[in-house]
């Protein structure tokens, strides 16, 4: 079918729109599109650019605060840390072509999310990744775990920003769509910051990068798509990453932009130049002339369908004035990369194309974007796990449950991934990947930036309210550990079908969940990504809003550490016991999905988050967050193969829950005997309690005078290691 | 080659793809040297005194890495440099170029994992009497990082005899104490070799980073006695 012929409803469809989308279309339009105006419209009101179902919740989310320089609507968020520099972040997923093409989709997966940070002038500093896989013994887990993490190393490594943390999780849940969601941090000057917009009739309009192929056409649909059997013929839509190229794109643009050369600049990401010039005229109010000829192309015979709708990587469109457009080029020349001349900013809000000297599409961009359709979706508020009725707790054989619990897939180790990732080049990095959360100096500063990614998914099964809460209270305790205070939030929101009023109702209960921890501890969302349909053959995912919080530390004085030093003091601050619902111990241990999961206590937990953070500045303590697994767990983190400890707990605790209980926002500290009454001063009226020393080659943990544990702490930190043996290779 | 006593000038090569120069000249500078950022493209070292190829994906490290990088117009004036006694210094990609145009013996294969390894090593120094080691004490363990897919060094038997007889191993990967062992080995390298340096000592090339461990702040200071020996033979 020739790209000019006439759409009709069948066409329309087949593009995923519903009927009465193409009515809305007509209407719009006022007349019948051509089959590129369809693909455009079908591309730019799918739910991957259009946000459709989530912006009417996304609204509720807290974007403002004396700290934010940019909220959500731009390519990344911004906000203030201090002495003039800005932090630039967003979290985005990749899941879909990741699941049908790991290595590929993964590495493009980083290559956007970069794109998304350097586009505003801000250079990475840093990536995380928060990754869900499913059943580790599930068909064809292994090569997808192994591909994602081979396609993050390959490209993360060769662009050369370090990847410094993240997290990884497995659930059967995600058998048949895996999650992989890339956080970047950049910075900026402040009075340098780019914006993606294509203002000023007369200015031109120009290419860079990538030539154009015919690789990912449709790739924003697919994203908006659930997944059947049929995904992996699926796998052409997939496209395909050169990181050199990247690289010198992010050179090269950085330099562009001190240099003042552009007006406006855009990454061709989702739905290629037609999301990107769409929305950059729409920001600006202007509209834009494309001469489709002129776009570098790779393969003979492309449509202006395939030239619109391609989403070959690697590719930057830039506003730039006339007088600038040649020192641009040469500039372009010097870094290899190709820039092309394609188009004008014209003050009429329309986008017109020529092609081989005739018109190929005129549309007007209001439709298409500020009026792309909006639904107010139906949704049943999820019900929360009913509590658990938990057998007698007593008398256990607590230390093979210990073992249980740290040999599970959801316990793992990351070691053997991370070590895959380049996590020191920028040389800036002074606390990489395995710690609570990753610290990165600003370049030629003192000014630390930390950052953690987030989500308890099964929690968020029980409780999408309360787990998403925890969520965020969790990465504030993680920044904590390194001495930082939080200054903002992006988020990564996988959920499945939106259609579905049961994944609605999840989708809507996590946002509020998010939306009230942050407005209550004043931290803003700034930038986000919703990706919905994570469902394969009806079956969705469990609710994985995925929390990416950037912290600030003023001045770095010390190196935070993350384990645990002879002869140093054991403290928990906060309730010494936990809860139990919703925690691993009943999910691995005990087999049961069941709650509560607690609600989030924001004055406990800010009070607890600043003094822990003062104190880690300070570097009078040692601390870490007691998360999944609880305290025992936490232990096993801080301490060493050949570093034990001797703790007592009251003779009448609850020891599963002092063992194995989470949430309540609490912290496992340690201390030099020297600075113990400076801690104690610090945590003055709140909850901490001394368990014992560090010392021994085992963990023994006392109820009173009767043991209650003792395990070889060579073997309790060998256990999350197992998990991801396979990975080390031949290496003997 | 001090400039009428002002501080030696140390030329940093970059590449497409480069990704250390950054660092790399933020190291030379911190040592108390001039860094001086050459572009691939250009023939003149700008009256530098040394050398510092960085690491990185240069070209992308297509066809195999540094393959391209040693075709490149600079490296002609670099081994002109080289060949007069000029002092370079290749780190991580830099050492792969400096094998690929022969300036040090031996070639780069796979890590014997298959897969880019990027953690803390130890290595011991073996030689201190050659310029660009001579501010290291002998039997010296650094902590340093490697960050590589392509560190696992080979040469035939008869070329390995001969460097070890030459005394060309200027580091060794080693174990926290100094035991040169198997299990210490984070690659499959032969011999256990980290670096490699050329009979008169004026050209080291090194898998391990010494540019990203010069502060106490960024995993210690392990690497600040190299870049120094690095800008006093300039």
């Amino acid at each position: 079918m020739r790209w000019d012929a006439e759409a009709n409803l069948e066409l329309a469809r087949e593009h995923g729109l519903h009927p009465q989308e193409w009515e809305r279309l007509l209407a719009a339009l006022g007349r019948t599109p051509n089959l590129v105006e369809l693909g455009i419209f079908s591309a730019l009101w799918s739910e991957h650019c259009s946000y459709k179902s989530s912006r009417a919740h996304l609204r509720k989310l807290p974007a403002q605060g004396p700290r934010v320089i940019q909220g959500p609507g731009e390519n990344a968020g911004v906000v203030a840390v201090g002495q003039g520099w800005v932090a630039v972040f967003k979290m985005e997923s990749h899941n879909h072509p990741s699941f049908i093409e790991p290595y590929q989709g993964a590495a493009t997966g980083v290559g956007g999310i970069l794109r998304d940070v350097f586009t505003m002038g801000a250079r990475p500093i840093m990536a995380l990744d928060s990754l869900r896989f499913g059943d580790p013994d599930a068909p064809r887990m292994r090569y997808l775990v192994d591909g994602v993490v081979r396609g993050i190393s390959d490209y993360g490594n060769c662009v050369g920003v370090p990847t410094v943390g993240g997290e990884v999780d497995f659930h059967p849940s995600y058998n048949g769509n895996i999650l992989v969601n890339a956080m970047v941090v950049g910075v900026a000057r402040e009075d340098g910051i780019f914006y993606g917009r294509a203002s000023g009739p007369g200015n031109h309009v120009v290419y860079m990068g990538s030539k154009t192929g015919r690789d990912g056409i449709h790739g924003a649909t697919m994203a908006s798509d659930a997944f059947d059997e049929a995904a992996a013929a699926k796998r052409p839509t997939v496209q395909v990453g050169d990181p050199l190229t990247e690289k010198l794109l992010i050179e090269c643009c950085l330099e562009l932009m001190s240099r003042g050369l552009v007006v406006g600049i855009q990454d061709m990401g989702a739905a290629g130049l037609t999301s990107s010039s769409f929305e950059m005229a729409s920001r600006a109010g202007c509209g834009l002339v494309l001469d489709l000829d002129a776009v570098p192309v790779r393969e003979h015979g492309m449509t202006p369908y395939e030239l619109m709708l391609s989403e070959s990587q690697e590719r930057m469109l830039l506003i730039v004035t006339p007088g600038n457009v040649m020192s641009v080029i040469n500039l372009c020349k010097r870094w290899g990369l190709d820039a092309t001349d394609i188009g004008r900013v014209i003050g009429e809000p329309v986008v017109r194309a020529t092609f081989r000297g005739g018109p190929a599409f005129e549309l007007p961009i209001a439709p298409l974007v500020d009026d792309a359709p909006r639904y107010e979706r139906p949704f049943r508020r999820p019900e929360p796990a009913a509590p658990a009725t938990l057998p007698a707790l007593r008398d256990r054989d607590w230390g093979t449950e210990l073992k249980t619990l740290l040999a599970a897939p959801q316990l793992v180790s990351a070691r053997r991934i991370w070590q895959q990732y380049d996590q020191s080049v920028g040389a800036a990095t002074v606390v990489g990947p395995g710690a609570d959360a990753a610290l990165v100096l600003i370049p030629g500063t003192r000014i630390g930036l930390a950052a953690t990614t987030d989500c308890n998914s099964f929690a968020c099964g029980l409780d999408p309210y309360c787990g998403a809460a925890q969520a965020v209270a969790e990465a504030v305790r993680n920044l904590a550990c390194v001495g930082a205070e939080p200054v903002g939030v992006t988020d990564c929101l996988n959920f499945g079908s939106p259609e579905n009023p049961t994944v609605m109702g999840q989708f809507v209960a996590a946002i509020e969940g998010v939306a009230e921890t942050c407005r209550v501890l004043e931290i803003p969302v700034v930038s986000g990504n919703v990706s919905f349909y994570n469902q394969t053959s009806g079956q969705s995912i469990l609710p994985t809003p995925a929390i990416g919080m950037v912290g600030v530390v003023a001045e770095v004085r010390h190196v935070p550490r993350g384990s645990w030093e002879l002869g140093e003091a054991l403290y928990v601050l906060g309730p010494l016991e936990g809860e139990l619902g919703g925690s691993r111990y009943l999910q691995i241990i005990l087999g049961l999905e069941a709650g509560p999961v607690p609600a989030v206590d924001h004055v406990a937990e800010r009070r607890r988050s600043r003094v822990v953070a003062e104190l880690v500045r300070l570097g009078v303590v040692a601390a870490t967050d007691i998360s999944d697994g609880g305290l025992v767990t936490a232990l096993v983190r801080m301490g060493s193969p050949d570093c034990g400890a001797d703790l007592t707990i009251p003779w009448d605790s609850l020891v599963a829950r002092v063992l194995f209980g989470e949430w309540l926002g609490r912290f496992l500290l340690a201390v030099q005997p020297a600075c113990e009454p400076a801690l104690v001063q610090a945590c003055e009226g709140m909850e901490l309690a001394r368990l014992g020393t560090v010392g021994g080659d085992r963990l023994v943990v006392r109820a009173g005078k009767r043991i209650v544990l003792s395990e070889s702490m060579a073997e309790l930190c060998g256990l999350p290691e197992r998990q991801l043996e396979w990975m080390e290779g031949v290496q003997g | 080659m001090t400039d009428g006593g002002r501080r030696p000038r140390v030329a940093v090569v970059i590449f497409p793809g480069s990704n250390c120069d950054r660092d790399a000249l933020a190291a030379v500078e911190a040592v108390g040297g001039e860094a001086v950022p050459v572009w691939h493209q250009s023939r003149d070292l700008q009256r530098c005194g040394a050398v510092l190829l960085p690491g990185g994906y240069s070209y992308g490290n297509y066809l195999r890495a540094g393959a391209m990088a040693a075709h490149s117009p600079v490296m002609k004036a670099v081994r002109r440099h080289a060949d007069q006694g000029g002092a370079v210094l290749g780190i991580c990609n830099g050492f792969q170029i400096l094998l690929e145009i022969g300036l040090l013996p031996g070639a780069m294969l796979m890590n014997r994992s298959l897969r880019f390894i990027c953690r803390d090593v130890h290595v011991r120094v073996e030689r201190t009497d050659l310029p660009l080691l001579r501010t290291l004490q002998p039997g010296q363990v650094l902590r340093l990082p490697i960050a590589h897919k392509e560190g696992n060094w080979f040469a035939e038997p008869a070329v390995v005899r001969e460097v070890e007889q030459q005394g060309a191993v200027a580091l060794r990967y080693c174990d926290p104490s100094g035991q040169v062992r198997a299990d210490a080995n984070p690659n499959g390298s032969l011999q256990n070799v980290a670096g490699l340096v050329s009979r008169e000592g004026t050209v080291l090339g090194m898998m391990p980073h010494p540019e990203r461990r010069i502060s106490r702040l960024l995993g210690g200071e392990d690497g600040w006695a190299l870049m120094r020996a690095l800008v006093e033979a300039a």
